[in-house]
């Protein structure tokens, strides 16, 4: 199959979106991808989809899969919002193999059986072509076997703990080492930290981060780690554990507290008197995107450090577009995560795969998939990795009172995804 | 764990921690005391109270953008007509919803858990589509939030000490109320018979919707407190509820000394466990014990004295 | 023959009329309308509330009949899943499938918790036979336990339901605490074969549907017989008067215990049929909101028909399901208003629409085999009296 560059260019509507999706679309010249709309006629039907997916002359049915009721809400909305986003900016530079993207959303309802139930049904019964969806690491394996024995393509995009390595999977946010061994090789480094103390909600993967954290100090910087603990998720007191690491007095506070426990632990850190511009002790987290600070209020969490790999404020003209064209879509009052931008890169990374393998047939689209670059993603540049994560760099940032990070460093390369590292387990 | 520390660091620390154990035991108090009323006195088992209590918080929010926006001179202390107002909203709610929908199932008590389980559903996404999903920031006035030192190492909380304070209010109110006016008297008498209180003239049914409109609005008061140390979302709410039903069942439900006495018990027990174990161990521990003394003592702390 | 001995057989008797036929129709939606009326998928997710009706019927006993509301059936509901998902993980977690892990041959996420050997307590879960007893015994044993201590000290009502509520909420915090034993929040995933019989394909899941469905009818003639004993209207005593059972010189405490286990035995059997029709069993089937939601299956379809059990957790999932995917931000409102008309309009639930609408009609058809059956049964009654009468030698 040739594809063969489109003369003509394709017409979007006269409307508000229509005139910012241009403006969009100029910026994408940069991009790798052919910046002239490839025609559907070029791509027949039969020949990109032999599967029997939800693809059509004009159009290709996608899945979105996240939480928009129950507890998970809080965090995947803006995931939502970033996927519906990306969607609307590809379909107005004309779709993916001139197809536009269609979708279908189902809820999740932050509840993990749901979200097997809901996964078979996209797969199933709408036959879609990918998903973009799950938020938390239990909600994943649960569609996982469902997304394997149907072959489903989904594009997860939280930071997660790593351990897993799906071909039916694109994994868009960091796994664990990505996010923590930079972050505590600066704050070892540049903030001389000796003594570390780790504190996490009670799952998977703060258990898992907080294992690898502990080796990296331990092994490899030589440090000390004076006490690790977890509480249960949902749990909303920290006056006792926030006396417990007064009286050990460490360095760094390690924390990896999600959901509306994050609230409560700053809120009481603040009150019992630990200001964290002071730095002593320092805390560093990899668990509060800009997302979570709206619930905790910037003034609450000024001082504390953050480790992933975005942050709103990153200063480059992909971000400046993506921050604005998010804002213009969802209201001037929005913040974006980290994985916010994770989930924006999910319809790119997916529209980059398919013509690039000239097919939307899941099997070619994942031969494909290892070794795409994006150049247009917020974050900067990012390339798939033969393991189906992303190479990407890693930040540390400064929350600052108005609920923004001041990016305070990055690493000079990008950091290679390690799913399973050695010396970890 | 305490080799290596000074005496008078480890004295600051337990005062500390024990300041830790109080507050802890007025927030369970605070969120206990609305539904002492609504479970203990009449019997409904109000599984919305827990969204009783962000509606409360909801109503602060709104109030702190109102004087954000409109009087910034005032924003120290809009925080106690945020209070008020969260009373009156929480209860006018709680007043309506037992107009429609309780004061029909005074007969089946098992049937208000589902009634009102239903009805916190709907309040969730009502909250989610008025306000987002997302949490939202309640920007708390500045002198609430930070420490009185009182030593070099002793630092007391001042949120906490404002909790306290409010409980404190509250409990009294409540207890003035219930048993020294006429109010008071009327609940005590409808528990008790409520054919014979209607017999001498008492309108049960306007003394069941007070009730019931005083114990929600408590927990909204409650909710508006809880902005100060947690989270403000369409479904915080569930994060009170367990811990609100077992702190009125272990007390003796119909008594509100022993709402008080097992909020002390278990917010003591908590607190120490939580110093000494992790956090999820103390939990659990807490819980079992609870059920424990539980099923020793299934009438719970203090009980009224009842012939079945 | 006298009306006094057909009372008596009226009352006696297994099976009317009505309820054979109120059997045949839930087995012909069953077994011929569902399987017949949906495609494969759809298949798939009614065998999925199938499950949720085996835990309805428990709580029938329990609760419509018993007057016991319990709030901890997600307990025993995932007590029999995690059981099942034992044995189903050991089969999965072969040496050869987990070579990649540091200590191959254990579940996964055991070795991701840096277990390095199989704990003592799984290891009887690797025979399917003691897997089969633990799914029924385990949660029965905690359910007497639970029983012994409440009943005896006579614990009931309001009470009852929030202290297994607490239980609830005990055990979701347990399994997530434990994770290198329990899988944590993730629960136990990734379950493959079950005795080399692969249950993930569609087909699986269809035979999978049909053993639900033939176990359900076996818990169904087993509440069946226990409501229609002696012990069933005993308990319907209980539920309405308990002290008068009491003064009559029974142990109220005994047969509480007794169906509180029962109920507890059938949500672990629906738990383990869950796990293999969902592939899957995780912490959010066991905690309180699951376990409400047991009790609303159970409550729309009537509290106290152990058939309505059946129709209220098939239409109530399937309503769910609807609404979520037509209205995907919506959809609480519509549940919420749902449980709210059923508890204020419609307080004995589907049961009760058909007792008070379509009840009349199908007794008065029904009349006439009724009182064959009832001539038939009384007419063996007779013979096998005068059958005894004839071996007995004349004086």
């Amino acid at each position: 199959m040739t594809k063969r560059p489109d003369t003509e260019t394709v017409v979007t509507g006269p409307s508000r979106r229509g005139v910012l999706m241009g403006a969009t679309a100029a910026a994408m010249t940069a991009s790798l991808f052919t910046p002239k709309s490839l025609r559907a006629a070029d791509f027949p039907t039969a020949e990109v989809n032999t599967t029997g997916l939800a693809v059509t002359d004009d159009a290709v049915t996608i899945g979105i899969l996240h939480s928009i009721t129950g507890t998970m809400s809080i965090s995947e909305t803006g995931s939502v919002q970033a996927e519906k986003l990306a969607i609307e900016q590809i379909n107005a530079q004309g779709g993916i193999l001139g197809r536009k993207i269609e979708y279908i959303q189902e809820d999740g309802a932050s509840d993990w059986p749901t979200f097997a139930e809901k996964s078979r049904k996209l797969l199933v019964n709408d036959k879609v072509a990918s998903v973009m969806g799950c938020w938390t690491s239990a909600s994943r394996k649960a569609v996982l076997p469902v997304f394997e024995q149907h072959n489903g393509f989904l594009y997860y995009p939280t930071f997660y703990e790593g351990l897993e390595q799906s071909p039916n999977v694109i994994y868009t946010g960091q796994e664990a080492t990505q996010q923590i061994i930079a972050g505590l090789d600066w704050v070892a480094k540049e903030k001389g930290a000796e003594t570390f103390y780790l504190l996490g909600s009670d799952y998977i993967w703060p258990r898992t981060s907080n294992k690898i954290a502990r080796k990296h100090i331990e092994n490899f910087l030589g440090k000390k780690v004076l006490g690790e603990e977890y509480y249960p998720l949902g749990h909303t007191q920290f006056n006792s554990v926030i006396n417990k690491i007064r009286l050990r007095k460490p360095d760094v506070i390690y924390a990896i507290v999600v959901g509306g426990s994050n609230v409560a632990f700053y809120k009481q850190l603040k009150a019992a008197g630990i200001d964290m511009t002071e730095e002593s002790p320092l805390l560093l987290t990899i668990s509060v995107t800009e997302d979570e600070i709206r619930g905790i209020g910037g003034e609450n969490i000024e001082g504390a450090y953050a480790c992933m790999k975005y942050f709103q404020s990153l200063d480059n003209e992909n971000n400046v577009e993506f921050v604005s064209a998010f804002k213009e879509m969802w209201g001037e009052d929005m913040v974006i995560g980290d994985v916010t931008q994770a989930a924006y890169l999910g319809p790119w990374l997916y529209k980059a795969a398919v013509e690039k393998a000239g097919s939307f047939d899941v099997d070619k689209v994942r031969e494909a998939s290892p070794g795409i670059e994006l150049t247009t993603a917020p974050e900067g540049y990012v390339k798939v990795h033969e393991n189906h994560h992303l190479w990407s760099k890693t930040r540390v940032g400064r929350a600052q009172a108005d609920g923004q990070y001041e990016v305070v460093f990055e690493t000079a390369d990008l950091v290679e995804p390690d799913p399973f590292p050695e010396g970890y387990q | 764990m305490f080799d290596g520390y000074t005496t008078s660091e480890l004295s600051a620390i337990f005062a500390m921690q024990g300041f830790a154990g109080l507050s802890l035991f007025s927030v369970y108090v605070l969120m206990a005391l609305g539904l002492a009323i609504i479970f203990g006195q009449m019997g409904v088992i109000n599984m919305a109270h827990g969204e009783f209590m962000i509606l409360g918080a909801y109503v602060t929010y709104l109030v702190s953008i109102f004087f954000a926006e409109y009087m910034p001179i005032l924003f120290g202390a809009y925080f106690f007509l945020a209070m008020i107002l969260a009373f009156v909203a929480s209860g006018l709610l709680g007043m309506a919803v037992e107009w429609a929908m309780i004061r029909h199932l005074y007969k089946r008590p098992l049937d208000t858990l589902l009634a009102t389980w239903g009805l916190s559903l709907i309040l969730q996404q009502i909250y989610r589509s008025t306000f987002g999903a997302r949490e939202v920031g309640v920007s708390i006035p500045d002198w609430m939030m930070g420490s009185i030192a009182l030593t070099d190492l002793v630092e007391i909380p001042i949120n906490g000490l404002f909790v306290m304070a409010v409980t404190l209010i509250i409990a009294t109110g409540v207890g003035v109320m219930m048993y020294r006016s006429l109010w008071g008297r009327q609940v005590r008498a409808v528990v008790q018979n409520r054919t014979m209180a209607g017999a001498v003239g008492i309108d049960t049914g306007r003394t069941d919707r007070l009730t019931f409109g005083i114990g929600c609005g408590i927990a909204g008061v409650a909710g508006s407190a809880f902005t100060m140390i947690g989270s403000t979302g369409p479904t915080a709410g569930q994060l009170y509820i367990v811990d609100t039903f077992l702190v009125v069942v272990f007390g003796g439900a119909a008594s509100l000394l022993g709402t008080i006495a097992s909020a002390f018990t278990i917010s003591q027990t908590q607190s120490i466990l939580e110093f000494f174990l992790s956090g999820s161990m103390a939990k659990v521990l807490t819980l079992l014990t609870v059920v424990g003394i539980l099923m020793l003592r299934p009438q719970g702390l203090f009980s009224l004295k009842l012939r079945k | 023959m006298s009306d006094v001995s057909t009372l008596g057989l009226r009352q006696s008797r297994l099976f009317t009329a009505s309820e054979i036929l109120g059997y045949l129709v839930l087995a012909v939606v069953i077994f011929i309308v569902i399987p017949s009326a949906l495609d494969a998928f759809r298949l798939n997710l009614f065998g999925k509330y199938l499950t949720y009706a085996f835990v309805a019927i428990g709580l029938v006993l329990c609760w419509g009949v018993g007057g016991i509301l319990s709030l901890g059936q997600g307990v025993f509901f995932g007590l029999g899943g995690y059981c099942m998902a034992m044995f189903l993980k050991l089969e999965a977690s072969t040496p050869e499938n987990t070579a990649i892990q540091s200590t191959p041959g254990i579940p996964d996420f055991m070795d991701w918790n840096q277990l390095t050997e199989l704990p003592w307590w799984w290891v009887p879960f690797n025979s399917f036979a003691v897997t089969v007893f633990a799914i029924v015994a385990v949660p029965m044993v905690l359910a007497f336990v639970i029983g012994l201590a409440m009943f005896t000290r006579r614990v009931s009502g309001v009470y009852f339901a929030i202290i297994t509520q607490a239980i609830a909420a005990i055990a979701t915090i347990l399994i997530i605490g434990q994770q290198g034993f329990t899988g944590g929040v993730n629960g136990i995933t990734d379950l493959r074969t079950l005795m080399g019989w692969d249950i993930r394909p569609d087909n699986a899941k269809t035979i999978l549907y049909f053993v639900s469905g033939i176990l359900l009818f076996a818990v169904l003639f087993v509440a069946h017989v226990i409501r229609k004993s002696k012990a069933g209207r005993l308990m319907i005593a209980i539920r309405d008067r308990e002290d008068r059972v009491r003064f009559s010189g029974y142990n109220v405490a005994n047969f509480k215990i007794f169906v509180f286990c029962v109920g507890a035995a059938f949500a672990a059997i629906g738990g383990a049929m869950f796990t293999l029709q969902v592939g899957f069993i995780s912490p959010t089937l066991v905690g309180i909101v699951p376990s409400i939601y047991m009790v609303i299956f159970c409550a729309v379809g009537g509290r106290s028909s152990l058939i309505g059990a059946v129709y209220g957790a098939l239409l109530v999932n399937w309503a769910q399901t609807t609404f979520s995917e037509s209205f995907p931000e919506l959809w609480l409102l519509a549940m919420g208003a749902l449980f709210i008309a059923v508890v204020m309009a419609f307080p004995m639930g589907l049961a009760g629409l058909y007792d008070d609408y379509l009840k009349r009609h199908v007794d008065r058809v029904l009349a006439p085999v009724d009182r064959m059956m009832i001539h038939r049964a009384a007419r063996r009654e007779s013979e096998k009296l005068s059958a005894t009468r004839a071996t007995q030698p004349a004086e």
